[in-house]
């Protein structure tokens, strides 16, 4: 490997790397603003100005390609010079109103200013005025005074996207972005440009205003909106989340998810909706109980059916932990073999980018970890349609919706003796039901999600359930959650009580056997490792932040 | 053991005290010629000078505008975590607004760090120093208690331009 000396390092770089590229894979970060790692390079911020022994001129590193030998410093005099003129020069027309800004705490700009710049300006001329508050799209918001002209909200849609939809018109300072003509940004990746965007110009408006970001605290997570996985973190204050954003995985999702995604997969956490505490059905209306009753209840319920009356739904939602648990109480304590989860294919909403047809995320992992019928079992279909003609009278569904399914699904399900349901909110299904355990979200819940890729990856709790605890249970937290009390209005906090389906399907194994004991879903995933070769050699360390890929997959090619 | 030796022998005259006493009511006697410097609060108010750090309030511009713009700046410095601001949107120029500002009076220790940090000159320590309440939930003060009209609060807005 060739190597050049950066600031008196010795640093290693393949062939046509540039100097920032490079320096980058060292952990060494050269500042600017128009470069970025997945898109192409651009070079006009010129911030990333660095000083070359024995060329005439500073170069920028973003467009420089390293070479054998090369002497670069990135700290000299004339390269700090360079870098303090060239924020001059960004901030001139900036209207440098940071107090009304979104990005404000995480901006590119407001850094640099900081870090590089001798926060003076020479420029006593009224600045530039353009329009604010433009609705580039459905989703995101644009200043044109805040623009520093980077041009990665560009190329990100003509590049990563496949969608070119905007462009710069005029030229100098009065330069802007717009749609073309006719257009919107309505790609269905458009809010990543307003995480790439290095400043305030480009803005979430579902988001707009709702948090400072240091008033939130940000856990590292998936996104459950489809087969894909993305990696993401989820951003809570006073226990509710208020934005997802993506979180870089080159083997899922680079930098990048959908909007979808990042809009439609969290609401519910947070909603009215949201079922609290066990609810069994008395005459006909629900009432709320203790759990050892519930769990009493339903196992009791459960042991007056034979086996083949009971069937059992898991859910690719639910993570492998809990499909597990599902698995194992359906065929060792209840000793059923109608055992099965239904797919969420919608059929062509796929792309080569990141979208898959598959909505759930997990839907290899409920497999894997046995959610299948046994050899002479039903299957979904058939088992709903046995529900249908009253062979099955007893029906256990885990975190599905089957009405929101399929709504023909009502009077089948009518037809059932007893239904036990497992969500998070309520629902066409839950009206139903008999009996309804409260569901942890994947937002309040530590486990395992398996992706299209067979790429296992690991979801975190970000909000609290009433059983929980930020500072012992080890969540992410933020300054108020900190040093906030019960006596602060925004210490006090809405908690719900709900429970993840391990812990929930074991309660209930142990009011007779008390052979379920697990305290963690990191001991469920252990057995689970232990019990599924698929899984072999993995624990919750080995899969960290960034997943790893089950054996099986490891040498499949998907993109 | 030694006798202790107290630092000053009292002299006869001082050890019969009298002498002492009537020179006593010959001060208080002169106080009672000189200006008062105590008050019958409450029936008499104190009416503190500029310099003085009275419960953060917000200010109301003579339009009736709010003034701040709820960047949440104070709420972040401020050491007791006293503040708490949510933004919303408006249409005025300055976009946001606070839909919510709740100052927490149990827990401000009138500092000041707010009224320093805020780069809207929009909440400023007044000179108001009765706060009472019987119990928690009255020491949150929201938005309807924290507006004040910006021409009361002129006095420390010169003080803070002059000081700053
Ligand atoms: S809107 Fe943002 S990303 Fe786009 S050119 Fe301007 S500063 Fe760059
Ligand atoms: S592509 Fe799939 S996993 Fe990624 S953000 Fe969109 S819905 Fe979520
Ligand atoms: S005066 Fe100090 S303690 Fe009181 S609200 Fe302002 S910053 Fe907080
Ligand atoms: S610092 Fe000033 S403008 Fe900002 S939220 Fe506080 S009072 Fe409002």
């Amino acid at each position: 490997m060739s190597s050049f000396i950066l600031d008196g390092k010795q640093i290693e770089f393949k062939q046509g790397q540039t100097i920032i590229q490079a320096a980058a894979d060292h952990g060494i970060d050269i500042p600017h603003f128009c470069w970025h790692p997945s898109l192409s390079i651009s070079g006009n911020c010129r911030v990333c100005l660095v000083e070359v022994e024995r060329m005439p001129k500073l170069v920028i590193a973003c467009s420089t390609l390293a070479a054998e030998g090369m002497v670069v410093h990135t700290n000299s005099e004339k390269t700090l010079a360079a870098r303090n003129a060239v924020m001059e020069f960004i901030l001139i027309n900036h209207p440098l109103d940071c107090p009304i800004c979104d990005e404000a705490g995480e901006c590119k700009l407001q850094d640099y200013a900081y870090q590089h710049s001798v926060g003076e300006s020479r420029f006593t001329e009224e600045k530039m005025h353009k329009d604010k508050r433009v609705e580039l799209g459905p989703h995101v918001m644009f200043d044109g005074e805040r623009c520093i002209s980077c041009s990665r909200c560009i190329r990100f849609c003509d590049e990563i996207a496949g969608e070119p939809q905007l462009t710069f018109v005029q030229r100098g300072d009065r330069v802007t972005i717009v749609t073309y003509p006719g257009k919107e940004l309505d790609n269905p990746y458009s809010l990543n440009v307003t995480d790439i965007c290095p400043v305030g110009a480009l803005t979430n408006r579902d988001f707009r205003f709702k948090a400072r970001v240091w008033d939130m605290s940000s856990t590292k997570s998936v996104c459950s909106g489809c087969a894909r996985g993305c990696n993401t973190d989820i951003w809570v204050r006073s226990n509710e989340i208020l934005r997802l954003t993506p979180r870089h995985n080159e083997e899922v999702n680079s930098y990048w998810m959908c909007d979808e995604g990042r809009l439609n997969t969290f609401k519910h956490v947070n909603s009215e909706s949201r079922v609290s505490g066990p609810q069994i059905k008395r005459d006909g209306k629900l009432n709320k109980s203790n759990w050892d009753e519930a769990y009493a209840a339903a196992f009791g319920e459960l042991k007056s059916y034979t086996k083949d009356e009971i069937a059992f739904i898991g859910s690719a939602a639910s993570t492998c932990e809990d499909n597990y648990i599902l698995a194992k109480f359906a065929k060792t304590v209840i000793g059923a073999k109608h055992i099965d989860f239904p797919r969420h294919i919608k059929a062509g909403d796929q792309d080569n980018i990141l979208i898959r047809e598959d909505k759930t995320p997990n839907a290899l992992g409920a497999e894997l970890a046995g959610i299948r019928p046994a050899a002479d079992g039903l299957t979904f279909h058939a088992i709903m349609k046995a529900v249908d003609e009253g062979r099955i009278k007893a029906l256990y569904v885990v975190e599905e919706d089957l009405v929101g399914l399929n709504p023909a699904y009502k009077e089948t399900l009518r037809k059932l003796e007893l239904l036990i349901v497992h969500a998070s909110n309520y629902n066409e299904t839950t009206e139903l039901a008999n009996i309804i355990f409260p569901a942890a979200t994947y937002a309040e819940k530590n486990g395992t999600w398996v992706n299209f890729q067979g790429r296992i990856q690991r979801i975190r709790p970000a909000v609290t359930t009433i059983e929980g605890d930020r500072s012992l249970d080890n969540l992410a937290m933020s300054r108020l959650d900190k040093f906030g009390t019960e006596f602060d209005r925004w210490g006090n906090v809405k908690k719900m009580d709900a429970r993840p389906v391990w812990k929930i399907i074991s309660g209930l194994a142990n009011t007779q056997s008390g052979k379920f004991r697990y305290s963690t879903s990191e001991d469920v995933f252990n057995e689970l490792v232990k019990s599924v070769p698929d899984f072999s050699g993995l624990d919750y360390d080995v899969i960290g932040e960034k997943g790893a890929a089950l054996k099986k997959f490891v040498n499949t090619k998907t993109v | 053991m030694a006798e202790k030796k107290r630092l000053k022998d009292l002299s006869f005259w001082q050890k019969i005290y009298i002498p002492e006493i009537i020179n006593g009511l010959g001060i208080t006697l002169s106080n009672m010629f000189k200006p008062s410097f105590t008050m019958e609060y409450p029936e008499v108010k104190f009416e503190p000078p500029a310099s003085y750090r009275g419960r953060p309030v917000l200010a109301l511009e003579e339009n009736g505008e709010e003034r701040c713009v709820a960047c949440g700046l104070c709420s972040r410095v401020c050491p007791a975590l006293a503040i708490e601001v949510q933004a919303g949107e408006t249409d005025r120029e300055k976009e946001r607004y606070p839909e919510k500002f709740e100052i927490n009076m149990l827990r401000c220790i009138f500092c000041g760090f707010c009224e320093e940090v805020c780069p809207e000159e929009a909440i400023i320590m007044s000179k108001d120093y009765e706060l009472a309440f019987t119990n928690r939930e009255d020491a949150i003060y929201g938005k309807e208690k924290l507006f004040v009209p910006v021409s009361q609060l002129q006095d420390r807005i010169q003080f803070l331009r002059e000081r700053k």
